[in-house]
This record gives C-alpha cells, structure tokens and sequence, in this order.
C-alpha cells in the first residue's frame, strides 16, 4: 500500500485535513499532517479497516535548528498483516512539524507504546507532550540539565562527575506507583507466619 | 635433631598476608560495555585467569576484593559504580580496563564520564580499545605485584 492510496483512506475520513506526501528515500510510505489533526489521524491510522496501523514502533524527533518550526517528529508504525490486523504487512511514517516552545498532544492514549518514546522524545529534545500520563525523563539522569540531542546544546560539555545516590523512591510512593500500575504489591511480600 | 631437620619455615606475618591477598584477588561481575566480553574471555578456559586465583567471579560486592571496570560508565552509572566501591570490604583494589574506563576512549561527549578515576580510586590501568586477555591478565599481575609491596602492618 502506497501514500496516495493511504492518503485517500485518511482524507476520506478527516475530510478537513490536509496531508503531503513527502519524499522518502528507502521507498516508505510517508505522510506529513498538521499538529491540529494528529490525534484524529493517529485514531483513523489505527481503526480504519484498510490501514490497521497496530503497532507504534518509534517515536523519534529531529531538531532542524534554527529553522522554524523547529523539530520535525516522526511517528513509525507498523500493520502486522495478520488475521483481523489487515490484509496485508506495511509500514508508515507520519511526520508532524513542531515550533519551539509549542507542545505536542501525546499519542500515549492510542498506542500505548508512544508512552515511552515521547518519553525519550520529551528527555532528549526537550518536547512537551499534552496529556502524557508520565512526562519525565527515561534515559538521561532524573536530575539532568538541557536537552542533550538539540543542535545547540554543547557536546563534549565536561562536568563534575555526580557520584551521590540516584533517586530514590519511599516505601509509600513504590506501594502507589505500584497501585497506579494496577498491580498488587502485598502479593509480592513474603507470607506472614 | 638439629636445627636444620625441623619441618619448620620462617617468614613475616606481613608476608604472608600479602602472599595470600594476592594469591585469590576475588573480582566483582561488572561488565559495561564490550570490554567486558573480553574479561569473559579471560576468565573462560583458553585464557584461564585461575592460574593466578582470580576465577571467581562474585556477584555481590560484600565477597569480592577486586572491581575491574570493563567498559565505558556512563554519567547516570556513576553514583552505582560508587555504591558498589564502597560496599566492598576493605582491602580492595581497582583496574581500569580500555580506552573508555581509562579517559573515555571515543566517546568524548555529554554521557560518558572521561576517567573512572574520577569516581573510585585505581590501582591499574589497561591500555586497549578493547584489551587483548593477555592485557588484562598482565594487569592483574601487576596488581599483585603492587600488593606484594603493601605494607600491611605499617
């Protein structure tokens, strides 16, 4: 399945957006739509019998600095082509065009995949994401400063080197993040004598 | 019976402590990176660093006496490898093995601390991007030497 013919499945259903067909040199689908419909098109991507686009592999960001807008965010995602998910394998990538300073809204809530990669796209790049259940760092330490893949932000920058603990979490604030999580901590302890 | 026919033989206490610190230099399992292949291979049977009591490989810091950083650290692992220092009993001991454990090797950059001496102190370095075993069989007869020469009632 190629971009026009997913472009018209996307245009029939969000009959008010626009989408592009860019070019891709590995021969990937790829469709550019603005920030406003993201979501509705991520749904439509997802539950439209033609497309079933299941599974959110990646979310990756790219800083075109000083260009504005700034960051260009890539969402790759997959069909399996298996019974019910599609009659056949393919792939995409949904390109959206992002000012600095302007918040994205989180795709966590159609894929739950695009929790941590906008997770890693909000430690690396520093962009926000609306309507995140969990926006904090995932790789960089909690405590870093910056947002070290930017084009300005210094490389070889040489600090002192923290050797204190890492964060740590209390008794009580494990037992709710287990809770939130829906999973039964008491389950866990040793069986009382 | 003389003197001579006793089965009798004088030494130091301090030789003999030192004889058996360096006799089984206990290390810590603390591969980072692809260095620590490397250590796996010499601690395997070609290489076989049991010829000189530094086989075992211990998972917990409390039983180890050697910590050998195989690997580039990263900022964020930094506080863990300090923990892990400190939780070994005393004496211990440090080698710092590659180009990234050493001076941060190729990785100049934000994530990589450039030196692991900046985070434990280090009895040895070794040089290699990654050290042949033999490099790091030669490091650890270097740290015995070095602790032949350890005062330890001083």
């Amino acid at each position: 399945m190629q971009t026009p013919s997913i472009i018209e499945v996307l245009s029939r259903e969000i009959p008010e957006a626009k989408f592009a067909a860019l070019d891709s040199l590995d021969g990937m689908p790829t469709v550019g739509v603005d920030l406003e419909f993201l979501v509705q098109t991520a749904l439509v991507l997802r539950d439209a019998p033609e497309l079933r686009f299941v599974f959110l592999a990646d979310v990756v960001a790219i800083d075109y600095y000083p260009r504005e807008p700034r960051y260009e965010i890539n969402y790759l995602m997959a069909c399996p082509g298996a019974a019910g998910y599609g009659d056949a394998p393919k792939r995409l990538r949904l390109k959206i065009q992002v000012q600095s300073g302007q918040s994205v809204p989180s795709l966590s809530g159609v894929w739950a995949s695009a929790n941590w990669g906008e997770r890693e796209t909000f430690d690396f790049f520093g962009v926000l994401f609306d309507g995140h259940p969990d926006l904090r760092r995932i790789l960089m330490p909690d405590d870093w400063e910056g947002y070290p893949m930017r084009k300005d932000y210094p490389v070889q920058i040489n600090q002192p080197v923290k050797t204190y603990e890492p964060l740590q979490v209390t008794e009580e604030e494990f037992v709710a993040n287990m809770k939130k999580a829906g999973r039964a901590p008491d389950s866990r302890q040793a069986p009382k004598q | 019976m003389s003197d001579e026919d006793l089965p009798i033989l004088t030494t130091t206490v301090e030789k003999v402590v030192q004889w058996a610190r360096r006799s089984a230099i206990w290390p810590v399992t603390f591969g980072l990176a692809c260095c620590a292949i490397e250590m796996m291979a010499m601690s395997a049977s070609r290489y076989d660093i049991a010829r000189f009591g530094a086989e075992v490989f211990r998972g917990s810091p409390r039983q180890s006496d050697l910590m050998i950083v195989a690997g580039r650290l990263s900022r964020k692992m930094a506080p863990v490898l300090r923990r892990i220092y400190d939780q070994m009993p005393e004496p211990k001991y440090v080698i710092s093995m590659g180009a990234c454990a050493s001076v941060g090797g190729v990785f100049d950059n934000y994530a990589i601390v450039q030196g692991v001496d900046q985070v434990v102190p280090v009895d040895v370095f070794v040089p290699g991007c990654p050290p042949r075993p033999e490099a790091l069989i030669y490091g650890i007869v270097q740290l015995q030497k070095k602790i032949d020469k350890q005062r330890s009632f001083a």
